[in-house]
């Protein structure tokens, strides 16, 4: 499998790749620095992989001892079309940081980015700290492993008519 | 009576040009609308009919998808993938599996994959009917709907035949198929295909040429191919702004690269042009199944491996090597080797793609399911936003988001 924007990303900015590996069936993939997330993320697309496929995130809490840490894995997948091919990035963290956002790169990162807060919980600094499939008063974060499989969810109490954004105007109260 | 007198009742051109005080006012559309498919809800602040702003909320049909698998073991994973998009799910079972036997790095039996494209082909098929149809009913055009639905309840009996129910399929296991083709079934497809091909050409003459539809869905729902390519569409939303992107042609999987077929590319990005993206492949997944029956290799369709298949029965009744395969494979499930990978086909909406991380366990330690509708709908407040509500309507008809993958 081709390593071309990885090699790239390596020599323009040296330093911004903690760790970079093949895959089982060979596929590469590099482990981005946390800090440098943005502007790796930018040299990839300028490199030509302007394509955001997807995002996700990994925890990681019930791997091997030595793989514990840090517990989350966030995925970046990027393609270039004339190319025809991708980039696989990983950024790891631990509870409580955050990424720096992406979504000024990317548009459809933001999607992304509330997936991995909904179901992860890590947040990412500069971008749009909103569930997307659970809803608001949802307690917890239920992809992490810690999360049990028959979790019960509080009562969330009903909102007041008049608590319910309903657009501009009078929200519904005759003046 | 001197103010009456200097009255003068024509208005001055500032008071005409004035702007008349109105108030943004927000609509809600859905959850449950009969115009959104899925349940979405779609907040959307109006100045008179423009869009102004549009939130699109999601998550009325999760199923906790990721959270279940992880609990299940490889095999027991298909049926939850039927659930996906329900409205073509061969695609994420042949998906599914094709993902964890690239992960074991074992090869299936060349009859399965002719019998998995051949499948696959013809659920392409039905998605893209479901597709047009309901674009043309709720544009008003109710005859091509029926037709459409006609044509897809046939490929929806020839589905049944093969895999034994009609929409949640559950069909394939991991290193081939779990069943043979019945007899007779060859040839109820290339009769079937005659029949798909006249209902299709009815849609195309209703649909194609028509001055409602064509005014209604020419220009409307713009999205450049640059936005197309940041927000991550793919399939044949993509194809419609000019990228010549297909996984089937670029990085073929299973037997593609032994048919002959064109891949359809549009070049104005509106609702048209996805609409017609599916009319044509319609007609080439009907070249590429009549090649696929024709070329239809004998031989076996699973492999012959009892860690990965399960053994013959009268192996199981009679041989103490088959009890025990039988046991481990059904105890434990199938022994998928630690790693990850991340691998995508080319499903009715675009890419379908599978990040897959193994343990060594028997279960999945995480399956991420890249659902092409999730992207397309995180761009549909994109290409809606300063139009017409009007317009909202065919947009999203064309992005085709299905509910079951989007809120997985």
């Amino acid at each position: 499998m081709s390593t071309y924007a990885l090699d790239q990303i390596q020599s323009q900015l040296p330093g911004s790749l903690v760790e970079r590996y093949a895959d089982r069936p060979g596929d590469a993939w590099a482990v981005v620095d946390r800090a440098h997330i943005v502007e790796v993320v930018k040299r990839v697309k300028a490199l030509g992989f302007t394509q955001f496929i997807s995002m996700d995130a990994v925890d990681r809490l019930h791997l091997e001892p030595h793989e514990q840490d840090p517990r989350f894995e966030v995925l970046y997948f990027f393609r270039s079309v004339d190319r025809n091919e991708e980039v696989r990035l990983k950024v790891r963290v631990n509870e409580g940081e955050d990424i720096p956002s992406i979504i000024d790169v990317y548009k459809g990162a933001e999607w992304g980015e509330r997936f991995v807060w909904d179901f992860y919980g890590v947040a990412f600094a500069g971008g749009v700290k909103r569930r997307i499939l659970m809803y608001e008063e949802f307690v917890g974060h239920p992809l992490r492993k810690d999360y049990p499989l028959r979790g019960r969810q509080p009562l969330t109490p009903e909102r007041q008519i008049q608590d319910i954004f309903r657009g501009p105007g009078t929200n519904g109260v005759q003046d | 009576m001197a103010a009456f007198d200097e009255y003068d009742p024509t208005p001055s051109d500032d008071e005409l040009e004035a702007h008349l005080q109105t108030r943004n006012m927000v609509v809600n559309l859905g959850p449950s609308h009969p115009a959104t498919h899925g349940t979405v809800r779609l907040r959307i602040e109006l100045d008179g009919e423009t869009i102004v702003k549009m939130d699109t909320e999601v998550g009325f049909l999760h199923r906790g998808f990721q959270k279940s698998c992880e609990n299940v073991t490889w095999t027991q994973v298909i049926p939850y993938t039927d659930r996906l998009d329900y409205v073509a799910s061969l695609h994420n079972n042949f998906g599914y599996l094709t993902a964890v036997e690239q992960l074991i790095g074992i090869e299936i039996p060349e009859r399965a994959k002719y019998i998995r494209v051949i499948g696959a082909e013809l659920h392409r098929i039905a998605s893209h009917l479901t597709t047009a149809g309901a674009l043309s009913m709720e544009l008003g055009g109710f005859a091509s709907f029926l037709y459409a639905i006609e044509a897809r309840d046939i490929i929806t009996d020839r589905i049944t035949e093969l895999t034994g129910a009609r929409l949640t399929t559950n069909f394939g296991r991991i290193g081939g198929l779990n069943r043979d083709l019945p007899d007779g079934w060859v040839e109820k497809v290339e009769k079937t295909l005659v029949k798909i091909e006249e209902f299709a050409g009815e849609i195309d003459t209703l649909l194609s040429r028509n001055r409602i539809f064509t005014d209604r869905t020419r220009g409307t729902g713009i999205i450049t191919r640059d936005d197309a390519l940041s927000f991550g569409f793919t399939g044949p939303c993509l194809r419609a702004c000019g990228v010549d992107y297909d996984l089937r042609k670029k990085k073929p999987y299973w037997v593609y690269d032994r048919f002959d077929f064109n891949v359809a590319v549009g070049h104005n990005g509106d609702n048209f042009d996805r609409y017609y993206m599916r009319v044509i492949e319609i007609a080439e997944s009907i070249k590429i199944v009549r090649q696929a029956l024709d070329q239809l290799p004998g031989g076996p369709v699973m492999v012959d491996d009892w860690r990965i298949a399960l053994p013959p029965k009268e192996n199981v009744y009679n041989s103490i090597e088959g009890v025990i395969a039988h046991f481990k494979l059904v105890m434990e499930g199938v022994p998928v080797p630690a790693g990850e990978i991340y691998s995508a086909t080319e499903s009715a909406n675009g890419e379908l793609g599978w990040y897959i991380r193994s343990d060594g366990s028997g279960r999945p330690y995480k399956l991420h399911v890249r659902a092409p509708g999730y992207q397309l709908l995180a761009g549909l407040a994109h290409m809606c936003e300063g139009k017409m509500l009007a317009d909202l309507i065919p947009t999203f008809d064309t992005i085709n988001m299905i509910g079951g993958e989007v809120e997985q």
